[in-house]
Formats: structure tokens, sequence, C-alpha cells
């Protein structure tokens, strides 16, 4: 849908284009608006993260064509992975991704796609998961969840995002390393989980606080267990899955890459963009309110990360049977 | 009384002259917006939504739910004078509007159309004001069952949608249920139904596509057919006599529809799940049960565009309830408001109302504002849209056949979706050539992708255990009324097969 913004404003574009031969720099700069993949459908917190920096980058003028957003969900991001893999134009090609980009290349090896052929651009920030439950529960600590979920013998209900998703990956770790069996019900996106929470159709959650934020200030919901390797500032009282003994923690990463053959100039202007995107107030207020843990790394360290988070991936998905 | 003196605060604060001259802006653009076709009330949000970042939230908010506002009454526009929906909440009105329009009389289907959205938007405006808090606890109490149920309660309407073959409209409801699985499936996460191994289909096939496909491109070719390009469409006249005219029969003959479209269309505009689409095209559905004369509907039912249309009014005001209220978008055009909500520093949630009262109330002002700005505006752009019709039928279909591709591409800027809408046009000629009605595949492409996860989330939640959609408190009695509906014509057949025999 967005597309159609890139259209107008490519139009928009072409015409000023002829005033733009005068004021040619040095350094490599977009000829064109950027096409800002998002590798999730509209209105979820990847899709929300995203406007977030288009708008950023809008408000303070930081670019000289607009990044114009634009959702490619299908597939659990292969929509989006084949799009930056076939883009014909690499240099004005960029997306905003989640871990659907470490475990859907894993989980759809047809799709012959190989992540460190991409370029990477710059990692935002991480987003940590909570367990969560409905106040009416009664449930207040992680132990006391752990009974209930036990005596209630495999008829436990719990929603989240899809098998395979980042919150069924922590799920699953919980019931191998606790010995409990959890009933999991699929949704589209983290919105609706926290909705069918709040509204006790289901009766616990692992879910980003950005998308669980509004019913846990007005109380509906309650946080027992963070899966960060830290307490997180905003949930000072919270215990983490480290605490509790086990060496697990669990993070969404919020990064920017460029398409496969992305040049070395354009990779420059990419990094440094949203280099100064990061260090923006408005940025970082976001993050806090968010409760998004910083976490910034350059091109090199990326891939590292990369590997890592592959390898991770691949064994986690091996444990779950995938 | 505590309501009626935040509500008049809150219409105070949109008249102020920024918060006035927004409005004015929103509402027109939001008309043209919505009568492109392929262009909807989401691309006009979205294109906009950085202009926003000029103003303080509050006129942010209102200039936008102005431009929401404006594009659910410009939808009917194109609908009605063109055939081609102008937006995915404006399909339902193609089925009587373009039929009233080729009869001569389109000037009484737009006025029809702008009457009823006026009144779908004051009704959900006054329900809005009143029990917002109450109703998003009744969104709340909606899972997956319960929005199971719905769904099948309006596929059970839409079974007497297709006039009297009920085999056929059986069939052309599958058809629309296998595009509506292609693409992802959201249970598994794994791709399924890409033909070919096509990329395009990974997104699956969108649904304004189909539409545009089926009522823009197949309906020009149908004309072409049966006229041989001798006609010009109409020769309508305006003037202010006969607006005055048409409003009466359109309240005569549209009141039904508009009454049940209003109520229905903001029920199902609150739930998280639907928005305007289905609300539009449920209300049609019921609308056509109720009616003393549904074998008027399809060829130019007053009703007919009433229903649709006061309900996507009525739908885009109530779904903005669970984002005010809960922060969980109930259509694709709020989920980007509630971006925008986010980067203007609210928290959209139980919290909302109390945490920024002036915010809230000044937007829930400015729907009134909106709502009557909008009926004047489109009833002076009327004999515009009405000149457009009188260009000849040479010149019409030309320009059919371009919107249409131009509409299929801005849909979702994918050359795969024009192929598919064109062979959706040729399709569904042949179809029509056949005799088999297409309104309920295109009700299919809308809800399936709704009823299918809703239904295998129920199914899971009880392990696989069917009374699960008959015990509930909600779920029960509407799955029971959606069966009763599905199975009385097979009853009312078989009596008169009974009564014929003896």
């Amino acid at each position: 849908m967005k597309s159609t913004k890139r259209l107008l404003i490519g139009l928009i574009g072409a015409t000023a284009l002829s005033g733009m031969f005068a004021s040619a720099s040095l350094a490599w700069e977009p000829t064109k608006p950027v096409d800002f993949v998002i590798m999730a459908g509209a209105g979820g917190g990847a899709d929300q993260i995203a406007r977030f920096l288009q708008s950023v980058a809008e408000k303070k003028d930081l670019t000289s064509r607009p990044l114009v957003p634009n959702n490619k969900g299908g597939g659990s991001g292969a929509e989006a992975l084949i799009a930056l893999n076939t883009a014909s134009d690499p240099d004005h090609t960029i997306l905003v991704t989640l871990n659907s980009f470490f475990t859907t290349p894993l989980r759809q090896t047809a799709l012959g796609i190989d992540i460190q052929t991409f370029t990477p651009v710059a990692m935002m920030g991480v987003d940590p998961f909570v367990l969560w439950v409905h106040k009416d529960s009664g449930i207040t600590t992680f132990e006391q969840w752990l009974e209930t979920v036990k005596a209630a013998n495999g008829e436990y209900v719990m929603g989240g995002t899809g098998k395979g998703a980042e919150d069924s990956l922590v799920i699953t770790f919980i019931e191998q390393n606790f010995g409990v069996k959890i009933k999991y019900i699929p949704y589209k996106g983290g919105g609706a989980v926290a909705k069918d929470l709040a509204g006790q159709q289901i009766m616990a959650t692992v879910n980003n606080p950005s998308e669980t934020k509004g019913f846990y200030a007005s109380g509906d919901v309650v946080p027992l267990l963070q899966f960060s390797d830290e307490r997180m500032a905003n949930f000072p009282d919270i215990p983490t899955m480290k605490e509790k003994g086990k060496d697990f923690s669990y993070y969404n990463q919020r990064a920017v890459v460029g398409a496969p053959g992305m040049s070395a100039d354009a990779a420059t202007y990419f990094q440094d963009l949203f280099k100064t995107i990061y260090n923006t107030t408005e940025w970082q207020d976001y993050m806090q309110s968010e409760s998004l843990s910083p976490l910034w790394l350059d091109a090199d360290k990326q891939r590292a990360y990369w590997a890592t988070q592959v390898a991770n991936h691949k064994e986690l998905l091996a444990k779950m049977g995938e | 009384m505590e309501i009626l003196g935040h509500l008049s605060d809150g219409i105070w604060l949109s008249l102020q002259p920024i918060n006035l001259g927004l409005i004015l802006i929103g509402v027109t653009l939001g008309l043209f917006i919505g009568a492109m076709p392929g262009l909807g009330s989401v691309n006009g949000v979205a294109i906009l939504l950085p202009v926003t970042f000029l103003v303080p939230p509050s006129s942010a908010i209102i200039f936008l739910a102005a431009i929401y506002y404006g594009a659910m009454y410009g939808g009917a526009i194109s609908s009605i004078t063109l055939g081609i929906p102008g937006a995915s909440t404006a399909v339902a009105t193609t089925f009587d509007g373009r039929p009233l329009a080729l009869k001569g009389k389109a000037s009484l289907a737009l006025v029809t159309a702008a009457l009823a959205s006026f009144v779908g938007g004051t009704v959900s405006n006054v329900l809005f004001t009143g029990f917002a808090p109450l109703l998003a606890h009744v969104a709340l109490s909606f899972g997956p069952p319960e929005i199971f149920a719905l769904m099948l309660l309006a596929f059970a309407t839409f079974v007497g949608l297709g006039g009297d073959d009920i085999p056929k409209t059986i069939l052309s409801i599958c058809m629309g249920l296998v595009f509506a699985a292609v693409g992802f499936d959201e249970i598994s996460g794994e791709p399924r139904l890409v033909f070919f191994n096509i990329s395009g289909f990974m997104h699956g096939i969108n649904f304004l596509v189909l539409a545009i496909g089926v009522y823009g491109l197949g309906e020009m070719i149908w004309t072409i057919e049966s006229t041989r390009g001798e006609m010009t469409t109409t020769d309508a006249k305006m003037s202010l006599k006969t607006v005055v005219a048409d409003s009466k029969t359109a309240a005569r003959e549209g009141w039904r529809g508009t009454a049940i479209g209003s109520l229905l269309g903001f029920f199902v505009g609150i739930l998280p799940a639907a928005g305007a689409t289905p609300g539009s095209l449920m209300s049609y559905g019921v609308t056509k049960m109720v009616s003393r004369k549904p074998e008027e509907f399809g060829k130019g039912a007053v009703d007919g565009v009433a229903a649709p249309e006061a309900a996507n009014n009525s739908a885009s005001t109530g779904a903005m309830l669970p984002m005010l209220t809960l922060g969980i978008p109930g259509s694709p055009t709020t989920a980007i408001l509630l971006g925008g909500m986010v980067i203007w520093g609210m928290t959209p949630g139980p919290r909302l109302f109390t945490d920024e009262p002036a915010f809230v109330w000044g937007l829930i002002g400015s729907f009134y504002v909106s709502n009557v700005f909008a009926l004047l505006i489109n009833l002076a752009f009327i004999p515009v849209f009405i000149w457009m019709l009188r260009m000849p039928f040479t010149i019409l279909a030309p320009l059919i056949f371009v919107l249409s591709v131009v509409g299929g591409y801005a849909a979702t800027a994918d050359m795969h979706d024009v192929w598919l809408m064109l062979g959706f046009g040729f399709g569904a000629y042949a179809l029509r050539k056949l005799d088999y009605p297409l309104a309920p595949a295109v009700l299919a492409i809308v809800l399936g992708p709704i009823a299918e996860p809703t239904l295998r989330q129920s199914l899971l939640l009880s392990s696989g255990d069917p009374m699960i959609f008959i015990n509930r408190p909600i779920a029960g009695p509407i799955t029971i009324i959606a069966l009763i509906l599905i199975f009385l014509p097979l009853i009312n057949l078989i009596r008169k097969k009974m009564v014929a025999q003896a």
C-alpha cells in the first residue's frame, strides 16, 4: 500500500531531478527515493519501528531523497528477503529486519538465501522478551506460574506469533527446561496476542514490552520474568531467566541491512545516516519508552553477530524439531 | 453529563481555525483519494502522515481522521459512476450503485450514498461518544471462536446473495476461499499455494486486485459486449430540485439499509480483526436478507447502496475504538494512525482517555465536524461526477481500463498483480456468461483470511472439539443463527418438493 507513496514521491522526485545536477557533491547520495522494505505487515512492532526511523529522517531532513516504507511481510519475511535478493537497484534498497532474518532462510532452505551476502548497515537496538499473565490469574511469581502450568496438565494456553517465530522459541525453551507442556495458539501479530491476553482468551504470552505496554500501564497484565541478560530499567523488580539459573536470554533484533551487491559508497552513506538517527534524542527516547536495549554494532561486528545468531537459531530450531 | 462537557470541549477544539482548515482540506483530499481506484484511506493516511509533524498532535490526528472520513465518502463515487470500486470499503457499493447509474439514476445513487454515509457516521459517533470504554470490553470478549461464528453468519447471509442458484453461490464462495488461502499460512508459518514459485503470490492475492478485475474490467467487457458501444451511460441532469427529490427517494427506499448498515457496521468495526470492508459487505447481505424485495438487489436497489455506505462510515469510526482504548488497530488505516500516535509520543491503550483527554475528545469532536463537512462537500461535487458520466462510452471505456490498471498496480506496486487483475477481469466475464454470481467470491476473499485462522485457533483451543462454537455464551447463539440461515433454503426446497408431491 505504501508503494503508492513511492509512486507519488517518485513522480515528484523525477521532476525535481532536473535541478539536481548542479548540486553534485563528492560523497555518494541517493539519486532517487530509497525503497525502505519492512519485513512485516503494517501495524505490528517491526512496522512501527520502521516508520519511526523514517519519520526521524523526515523530520530532521537527513536524506536528500525520502525513505519510502514498503511492507513485505509475506512468508515470514521470505517475501522481503527475496525482494532484496533480486533488487534491481541495490544502492537504493534497504531492509528493516527482525529475527526472521535468521530463522526464515534456515526454515525455508528452498529460498536459497544466504544472509552473509547482504550488506550490514546498522543495528539500532534489540527488543527483549517478557513473560506476561493476566492480573485476574492471581499469579505473581514465575514459580507460581510453573506450578499452575504443571497442574493444568497440557491444557495451559499461551498465544504467540506462530511456530518458529521468536516467542515460540522462548516457549519451547521453557517447555524443554522445566518439564511442562503448553498449548500454543498462533496469531497474526504481537498486537493481537496482547489483546487476547487482556481479554483472557489465552492465559499467558511471551511478548515484547512495546506490544504489551498499554495493558501493562492499565494494570490488566502482569510481567513475571524477563528474557534479557540483565533486568531492564523499566522492569526493575522482575527477575530474569538467568537469575532462575538457566543461561538463556532472547532478543528480537531491530536492524537495518542493505541489499546484496550494494556499493561500498552507498553502504557508507546508509551506515552514517542510521548512525545519525541512532544518536538523535528522538531515537534514544523511543528506545527508553519502548524498553528496547541499546546495542550499536558497526558493519564488521554485525557480520559476526549474524553468524552467532544463525548458529544459535539453528540450535533452537533443531531442539524444536523443525 | 460529564461526557457532554468533554464532547463540547472537543467540538470547540475542532472548530479552532487551524483545525477547521485541516478538516476541510483533509475531507476534500480524502474524497478524491477515496474516489481514485486503488487508492483508499490507507494510502491517503500513509502518504500524508509525515505532513503532520508540522502541527500539534491533536491537530495532526484530526487531519488524518478527516482524510479517513472523506475517503469513506469518496469510495462510493467511482463505484457508482465507473463501476470500479474506489476503495476496498466501497466494493459492495458497486453491486447496486452501478446498475442504478446505468439506469440513468446516478444522482439518486450518489445522493443515497452521501446521506447514508452521513447517517452511518452520526450513529457511530453517538455510540462512540456514549459507550467507548464499555464497548472496548465487548471487543475484548470476542476471542477466536466468537469471531469465527460472526464470519459464519456473514457467509450465511451471502448464501442468499447470489439469487436463487445456491450451488453456484457456494461454488463462488469456495473459489474466493481458495484465492484467500494463497500466500502465507500464518498458523504453520509456511508459504502455501505459491503457484509456479512466482514470488508475487507470496504476499497473497490482494482483495482489491480481485475486486478491480471483476468489477472494473469484467464489467467493462460485459458492457461493451451487451451494448456494442452504442450507449452513453446516462444523461442525468443535476439541480437543487433533483437533489431534494433524490433525497426524498433515498430516505423512503433506503432507510432500512441505512439503519442496518449504521448499527452492524459500527459493531463489526469495533472488533479488532475486522474493519470497514467486512462491515459493509455483511450489512449488504443482511439488508438483502430482511428486504421485502430481495430480487431487486444487484439490479439497482436503493437499499443496496445505502447499507454498505452507511456501514463503511460507521465502521471507520468504530475501528477507532479499539485503536484508542486498546491500542489495537481495527483496520489497516487505523494501524497507520496508531503508528502516527506512537511517533507523536502518545501511548494508545486503556489509559489514553485519562492521560490525554484533550487529544481524545478533540478527535471525537472532529468526527462530528468532519461528518457534516464531508456531506456538504460531497453533495457539492456530485454534479462534477455526473458530468464525468456523460462522456461517450468510447472515451469512458479506455478510461476505466487505464484506471483499473493503475488501481491494480497501486494496491501492491507489483506488476504481477496487474497481470492477475487482467486475468480476473476476463475470468469474471466468462463466469458471468455462465451465470455465476461473483459477489460471494469477493466476500469470501475478504472474510476468508479472518475466518480461517480463527477457525483453526478455536479448534486448537478446544483440542479439536467443534462444540467450542456452541458452548461459549457469545459464540453459541451466533453460530446457531448462522446454521439456521444456511439450512433454511434447503428446508424450504424440501418443503416445496413435499408440497408438490402431495
